[in-house]
């Protein structure tokens, strides 16, 4: 083709794309429209191939020209049912090129019968038979590459239309349509070429395509169906023409393999959480009670996952190492019960006090050797000992540190965040897999509890109160509880020095009330205080979720006095039994000087065989470790029998007598003042907090601490869960806890660090006891580190160790450490507020999108505050009557919209911009029946004039 | 790729049917025939389909099937029945789960979930435990969160711009068979 006629063309590619439109003889209009819109869109690329085409068609037209009348007509007709899309395609159609219409006509109506030129009689009517002619004549002229190519341009342009037929839901007429381009698909067979091959492809993949994506249309099943079997028919004979089937099988199967894998994972998934402990028996607690009594249950879960970690440390390390290897009971003193306890040993009242042969067990201090290193592997045990102590709670620390920081990424106090908390929780709560109706009844009973909490959360915010009182109370408050702590703290104090008075006297002319006067007290103070505290929290009237944690550290600061008067207690001990072991050690090492003495005058002889006694009569010292380690084993299987009592008295007894007793009282037991108890979350978690704070200081002394509470984690997980479910009822404002449990976890850090310094100060300071225990021998616990330093590893090391204990080196070291905090504190707080000023501006943006679509009303709305600040408002009485209602209604509909106060400003604003080009053209509309106003205006003119009228623009202009 | 996918398509078409029918089939087998090929005009009505287990325990069983019958009335055809089934199943899109639930939760169907809808959804999920004035301020929250046009009930746009950031609207809007 001559290049001049280049543009030309490619305004005709348009005109072909419209005029395919027209095509009469193809078996449906929709083919035609497909072909159209296939056309237009792959008209860039074609323009050459089309302008070749066109030429040809140009001659035809010359070949038939009484046929191009009749079917002028019907592309008429067909024209005028189509009437979007010859709009589009119209604008560059030049009419006045009849001929050039007329051929493309021509040329779209071959094509369109292209398909069936070889054997078409049976599916085409005469007029396409007459086009059959005409293109197999066209064939025979010219069976160029570029005419192959163009057919199958054509091809693609059917599988496209059906496309987009597909989305234009034009779904009844494809049967047909697909069906007939099937079968002529069919007869392109023989005439096979790559581009063929690619198009029918390309045709298939598109009813692939819709084959795929059927099921995601919204349509009712007759429907589908009938689209589907046409598709797979259509697919199903391209399928055969193409011969692509081989790989079927092998893509059958791997689909098989990824649905069976899903349903693994799915599997696995399943098998994962039911690997979790107590993962059920937690989400029914918190179904029924809210997260806040759940996150008692998750803490205590933990907590048993911490002990196991550190019960496997002691066992492992200290505790099997020693029954393995070390000497076996009775071979020496410390391992054995000594002469005159051996007649109780084994009473049930000495063992249950941990006396007996308890005390000299495995679980103990004492009965470790001293050996440097024990069996046939060497185990160097009073180092392990030491370690191990040391490395529980470095592992301790840093686990619950960890978890901290993790749990700060979760973030939140627990209040939901996010826009939708309601319509999520009302539309997508509810999970249609349940099937299992106490399942559903679990899921009833969250989801309402779910509600509650929300509510009450809103509640809160929503709560307008009179913020001086409200400040007052709250103030007032703290100083009633700082002064009710202040007193418990000065009673402990008092109590504790009068005790130690007491301890000088003789005990028998002290009452058995001054002999447990400090029990007694601080039972007392338990009793009494937590209660105190919630009432005055009342006053406070805070959110249920910070009145809790304020609960939490006003008890944790009383339960402090509590642990306060333990250590002194038990400090006075252990000074006490120090010097009677001063003592006795003295005695021994006298006597054994002079039963050296003896022997050596006696036989004459300096070699002295050690005295002959069983193991069980050797005078030996109090042993104060043991001692300590014993007060700690009794105080926690005291705590475990109180807290087990309590719940069965407390909780059990009271639901039983509620329940049933209710049938034969005088008032309502259930709703009157008995009650069922509620589940008491402060007092809870801070047992177990304290709890763990014993561990922690008694696992040095007992190592047996560890295992015992282990068990005692597992029966409380299971004991309480039965009891909160059996005898408790849920509180009556069901809050929402906190997701991440940090505050529980910063109370536990803040015990571990406490429960860390006695620990740590024995180890360094106090002389461990010279006959039992690990250290004995010892000057101080830690030489064992010393000692093995010095004589077991290579000198270099102790060098090492020598220069890194030098103050030169840890001052800096400290200092460096204290830069690097202060500068991550800082970038995270930097961090910090770039994300509230993220959250503002995605809140912002939210608000600014509802806004937005609301905007008619809100403008509307300003411009009427605009108009009543008009100074010619006053003027026209009549017309402000007229605006009244309408003003009224716009008033309602705005008010939903519920313009936060974040976005006062931003009414502010759009009022300024509105104020600056609104005004003109309202004026006119809304004051046009001027006639009326200007007698009253004429009376208040001089008025507005020189007031308000500089501000307007418009009124002069009136 | 390509027409492969068909085939097997059908396969498991064939097969899922066949399951359904025969879960159809227990249901009522008074009613429906073993022998589907011409295509018999059997409905089964909707107290007859909500004891399957599936749905048995769903507080929105009715609304389900009445949403996916043809007549609106619960009564299903063999047809509705595996339509339904094909809209809870695990693979299918979100956006036609959206729609599904958009009409489930549409009690009055005027195409809008107004209070009163909300309200009915509200007791239905709750057992009606909630107080007559909590279950009104979850409603007006619920309407002013996800409410853009301040029209005071939900549109579909509403809901379904809503919906797409819920996280678990997927993993729940979702029954195996």
């Amino acid at each position: 083709m001559p290049p001049k006629r280049r543009n030309h063309d490619i305004i005709e590619v348009e005109n072909v794309g419209m005029d395919v439109d027209a095509e009469p003889d193809s078996d449906s209009e929709e083919e035609a429209r497909r072909r159209s819109r296939n056309r237009r869109s792959k008209s860039q690329r074609k323009a050459k191939q089309v302008s070749e085409d066109e030429d040809e068609d140009e001659e035809e037209e010359e070949d038939e020209p009484p046929r191009r009348r009749g079917r002028r007509k019907t592309t008429k007709t067909d024209e005028d049912e189509t009437p979007q899309r010859r709009g589009r395609g119209k604008r560059t159609k030049p009419q006045d090129s009849d001929e050039d219409e007329e051929g493309d006509k021509r040329r779209a109506a071959r094509k369109g019968s292209k398909a069936s030129k070889k054997k078409a009689a049976k599916e085409t009517s005469d007029e396409e038979s007459e086009e059959e002619k005409v293109g197999r004549k066209k064939a025979g002229r010219a069976v160029s590459k570029k005419e192959k190519e163009e057919q199958n341009k054509e091809q693609k342009g059917n599988v496209k239309g059906k496309d987009g037929e597909n989305k234009d839901k034009k779904k009844k007429k494809k049967m047909s349509s697909s069906s007939s381009s099937s079968s002529s698909s069919d007869s392109d067979e023989e005439s096979l070429s790559e581009g063929e091959i690619a198009a029918l492809k390309e045709q298939v993949e598109e009813k692939k395509k819709l084959i795929a994506t059927l099921r995601n249309k919204p349509w009712r099943m007759n429907k589908r169906l009938s689209l589907l079997k046409e598709a797979q028919d259509f697919v199903e004979k391209f399928e055969g023409a193409l011969g692509k089937g081989k790989g079927r099988r092998l893509y059958a199967f791997k689909v098989m393999m990824t649905k069976k894998l899903i349903k693994f994972n799915r599997d696995f998934e399943n098998f994962k959480t039911a690997c979790i402990p107590w993962e059920r028996k937690i989400k029914e607690v918190e179904s029924h009670f809210g997260s806040s009594v759940a996150s008692y249950f998750l803490f205590l879960r933990w907590m048993y996952g911490l002990n196991l970690v550190l019960f496997g440390f002691m066992f492992g390390l200290v505790v099997l190492p020693e029954v393995l290897m070390g000497l076996p009971y009775g071979s020496i003193p410390r391992k054995t019960v000594p002469r005159d306890e051996e007649d109780t040993a084994m009473d049930f009242s000495v063992l249950f006090d941990f006396g007996g042969y308890c005390k000299y067990s495995i679980l103990f201090y004492g009965y470790y050797n001293n050996d440097r290193t024990i069996g046939v592997l060497q185990y160097r045990l009073p180092l392990s000992y030491l370690l191990t102590s040391v490395g529980v709670f470095g592992y301790s620390l840093l686990v619950v540190i960890r978890t901290m920081a993790r749990n700060a990424n979760e973030g939140g106090d627990g209040g939901d965040e996010g826009e939708f908390i309601f319509s999520w929780k009302m539309f997508t709560s509810w999970d249609y897999l349940i099937g299992n109706p106490e399942t559903a009844d679990n899921k009833y009973a969250s989801i309402t509890t779910s509600f509650k909490e929300s509510i009450v959360d809103e509640q809160e915010n929503q709560k307008d109160e009179n913020i001086h009182l409200r400040r007052f109370l709250r103030v007032f408050a703290n100083f009633l509880i700082l002064c009710s702590l202040g007193g418990s703290g000065y009673l402990i104090y008092f109590v504790v020095k009068r005790s130690q008075e007491f301890a000088k006297m003789d005990p028998k002319t002290l009452t058995w009330f001054e002999n447990n006067e400090v029990e007694f007290v601080m039972s007392l103070l338990g009793l009494v205080c937590p209660p105190l505290f919630e009432t005055i929290a009342e006053l406070e009237d805070y959110h249920p979720r910070i009145a809790l944690k304020w609960q939490l550290g006003r008890i944790f600061a009383l339960f402090l006095g509590n642990l306060y008067t333990f250590l002194f207690a038990l400090f006075d001990e252990v000074t006490a039994k120090l010097e009677t072991e001063k003592s006795i050690k003295n005695a021994t090492e006298w006597a054994l000087h002079q039963y050296y003495a003896n022997y050596s005058s006696f036989y004459n002889t300096t070699d002295v065989p050690p005295p002959k006694v069983a193991p069980a009569d050797v005078i030996r010292g109090p042993c104060w470790e043991t001692g300590v380690g014993r007060e700690f084993v009794k105080l926690i299987v005291s705590d475990v029998q109180v807290t087990y009592l309590t719940i069965l008295v407390g909780d059990f007894a009271r639901a039983f007598i509620v329940r049933f007793l209710n049938y034969c009282w005088c008032w309502d037991l259930e709703a009157g003042f008995p009650s069922y108890g509620e589940f008491d979350i402060s007092g809870n978690v801070l047992g177990l907090v304290f709890n763990q704070g014993m561990i922690w200081m008694g696992a040095f002394y007992a190592p047996g601490l560890v295992g015992m509470n282990v068990l005692r984690l597992l029966t409380s997980m299971y004991y309480q869960s039965w009891a909160v479910m059996a005898c408790n009822v849920p509180h009556e404002r069901v809050f929402k806890a906190s997701r991440s449990n940090n505050f529980y976890m910063g109370l536990l850090l803040l015990v571990l660090f406490l429960s860390l310094l006695p620990v740590v100060y024995s180890m360094m300071t106090l002389a461990p006891s010279f006959d039992c225990g690990p250290f004995s021998g010892q000057e101080k616990m830690y030489d064992v580190v010393i000692e093995t330093i010095d004589q077991d590893l290579p000198a270099f090391i102790g060098n090492i160790f020598i220069y890194a204990s030098n103050p030169g080196l840890i001052m800096p070291a400290i200092l460096l450490m204290i830069l690097a905090i202060y500068y991550l504190n800082t970038v995270s707080k930097a961090y910090q507020q770039a994300n509230t000023d993220l959250k503002k501006k995605m809140q912002m943006a939210r608000e600014d999108e509802k806004n937005r679509r609301n905007n008619k009303d809100s403008t509307n709305q300003v411009m009427k505050d605009l108009e009543d600040l008009m100074p010619d408002k006053s003027l026209a009485p009549p017309p402000a009557e007229e605006e009244k209602p309408p003003e009224v209604v716009i008033d309602k509909s705005v008010k939903p919209t519920k313009t936060k106060p974040g976005t006062a400003e931003k009414g502010v604003n759009v009022q300024k911009e509105v104020s600056l080009a609104a005004p003109n053209p309202r004026r006119p509309v809304t004051r046009a029946p001027g006639p009326r106003g200007g007698p009253p205006g004429n009376t208040r003119s001089p008025q507005p004039q020189p007031g308000k009228g500089r501000g307007q623009g418009a009124a002069p202009r009136r | 790729m390509g027409n492969k996918q068909t085939t097997f398509t059908e396969e498991q078409l064939e097969a899922y049917q066949v399951a359904l029918h025969g879960r159809y089939r227990e249901l009522a087998p008074h009613l429906v025939p073993l022998d589907y090929t011409n295509n018999p005009d059997i409905r089964v009505p909707l107290s007859l389909i909500v004891t399957m287990p599936e749905l048995k325990e769903n507080p929105f069983r009715d609304r389900i099937v009445e949403t996916f019958s043809e007549d609106g009335q619960g009564n299903m055809s063999f047809n509705d029945f595996v339509d339904m089934f094909s809209a809870l199943c695990e693979t299918s899109p979100r956006e036609l789960k959206t729609i599904y639930a958009f009409k489930i939760y549409d009690y009055n169907r005027d195409n809008f979930i107004c209070k009163e809808d909300l309200q009915k959804t509200l007791n239905k999920l709750t057992k009606g435990e909630l107080t007559p004035e909590e279950v009104t301020l979850v409603c007006d929250k619920a309407i002013e969160e996800a409410d853009l046009d301040a029209d005071n009930k939900l549109s579909f746009a509403d809901f379904e711009n809503m919906i797409s950031k819920a996280p678990d609207f997927l993993s729940n809007f979702h029954i195996r068979i």
